[in-house]
């Protein structure tokens, strides 16, 4: 067992998931401010 | 005529091994109709690439030389060169998709983000078992639910495992029907699953669907830039479905398009099933660390799902969580009937497409996010 692999792989899925949200995240306040700004008027 | 049998004299268990799991693989694909379009096509090149000398494969000739395999050819420039043949097949499927029900609900986008987790715990499993940073994450990234990203990051991560990754990615998408209702029944009450949700879409205007694939490639490009390459096909695919002027272009790539690089694609794979790099220990851990990356994603899902709820008024069914995985239709269906199981008025369809749309995203940023942390570990 490869203990420096191991500590890697965590910091892997911090670093991973975090930047994951991130992109998602801006994402959907990106798709919010396109839903608000081409709203059709009636 | 001693040449006649120096083939029948080279064969080896190894060989033998490998045309009976090209066998099985044939098997399930027309059997039980489990992702026939690749694990056909596999199944074929497994025994295709473990006959002696085979012609399909790079070989030297005594008194010729070296002389080129088709399937070696096609591995080399489809895949180890460019990738091209998995990005290709991602324009098929960005023009393939319907992003409305996630536009119309765009606060279901987290639930893709969130079924990503599995890849990371199973690459921190994988590591535990020994295996270096580079192939625990070409490993984890089954858990993206996408045999085509899964294909692209393992090949740009140089891992030794590219043929076990791609049968396992591909086997365990045709088994979602399967996996998910057992990993979502581990970890969700019958009271949850007959959550009731109601379905009160935002409208989608066409400048909407036309400005998210662009706007989705820019982000993702500046945030996360080795996702360009997966996430701008992608959405490259899906502009060409939306702008409404490339009708034939757009039922080129959903149609001819995905059904030659599948075609094709099935069969380089087998470049890497050769039996003295296939039959090993690796390869069945990696068949378990697979069935486990799909397990953890279901229940990452579910229980961020859980924990939204914790601050919502109305809400969510945990299910819909599940559905963040890749695994497209397949896992909306899966909750869908779920849903139904639980309380027959309870349909959830729409939220689940909407999800699972969702994780088509993530799991290709989730690929080029892991290409680009990769290098600073090794």
């Amino acid at each position: 067992m490869n203990n420096v692999n191991i500590v890697n792989s965590l910091k892997l899925m911090g670093m991973g998931m975090v930047s994951i949200f991130v992109v998602i995240i801006v994402i959907y306040l990106i798709v919010n401010l396109m839903l608000r700004l081409t709203k059709e008027k009636r | 005529m001693e040449f006649l049998i120096n083939g029948i004299t080279q064969v080896t268990w190894q060989h033998f091994l490998m045309w009976i799991i090209g066998g099985v693989l044939i098997y399930l694909a027309i059997a039980k109709n489990l992702e026939p379009s690749l694990l056909l096509p596999m199944g074929f090149g497994a025994i295709l690439v473990n006959i002696p000398m085979s012609g399909v494969l790079n070989q030297f000739l005594p008194g010729i030389g070296e002389v080129n395999g088709i399937i070696d050819w096609l591995f080399e420039v489809g895949i180890e060169s460019s990738e091209m043949m998995p990005l290709l097949l991602f324009i098929g499927i960005g023009a393939m998709i319907d992003f409305g029900p996630l536009l119309a609900n765009p606060r279901l986008l987290l639930f893709g983000a969130a079924a990503q987790f599995g890849i990371f715990a199973t690459i921190t499993v994988a590591a535990i078992l020994g295996f270096s940073i580079a192939d625990a994450a070409s490993i984890g990234i089954i858990g993206a639910a996408d045999g085509p990203t899964s294909i692209l990051v393992s090949q740009v991560l140089k891992s030794n495992y590219i043929g076990p990754i791609a049968v396992a990615a591909y086997s365990y998408m045709a088994l979602v029907p399967i996996i998910q209702p057992l990993a979502i029944k581990m970890c969700t009450t019958k009271h949850d699953r007959r959550i009731k949700m109601a379905y009160n879409p935002k409208s989608v205007t066409r400048k909407t669907r036309l400005l998210f694939p662009i706007a989705v490639t820019i982000i993702a490009g500046l945030v996360a830039p080795a996702s360009i390459s997966l996430v701008g096909f992608l959405m490259f695919g899906n502009l060409i479905r939306e702008c409404g002027v490339l009708r034939s272009l757009s039922d080129t790539a959903q149609n001819d398009l995905v059904n030659l690089i599948t075609l094709l694609l099935g069969i380089t794979i087998s470049a890497s099933m050769k039996a003295e790099t296939f039959i090993t220990l690796q390869t069945f851990l990696i068949m378990g660390l697979g069935l486990l990356a799909f397990v953890f994603d279901t229940i990452a899902g579910v229980m961020f799902a859980k924990f939204m709820n914790l601050f919502l008024k109305e809400k969510i069914n945990p299910m819909i969580g599940a559905a963040g995985i890749s695994a497209f239709p397949m896992s909306s269906r899966v909750i869908q009937k779920m849903g139904l199981e639980a309380d027959s008025q309870n349909h959830l369809l729409m939220h689940a497409v909407g999800a699972n749309v969702s994780g088509q995203i993530a799991s290709v940023i989730a690929g080029g996010v892991i290409i680009g942390l990769i290098p600073g570990f090794m």
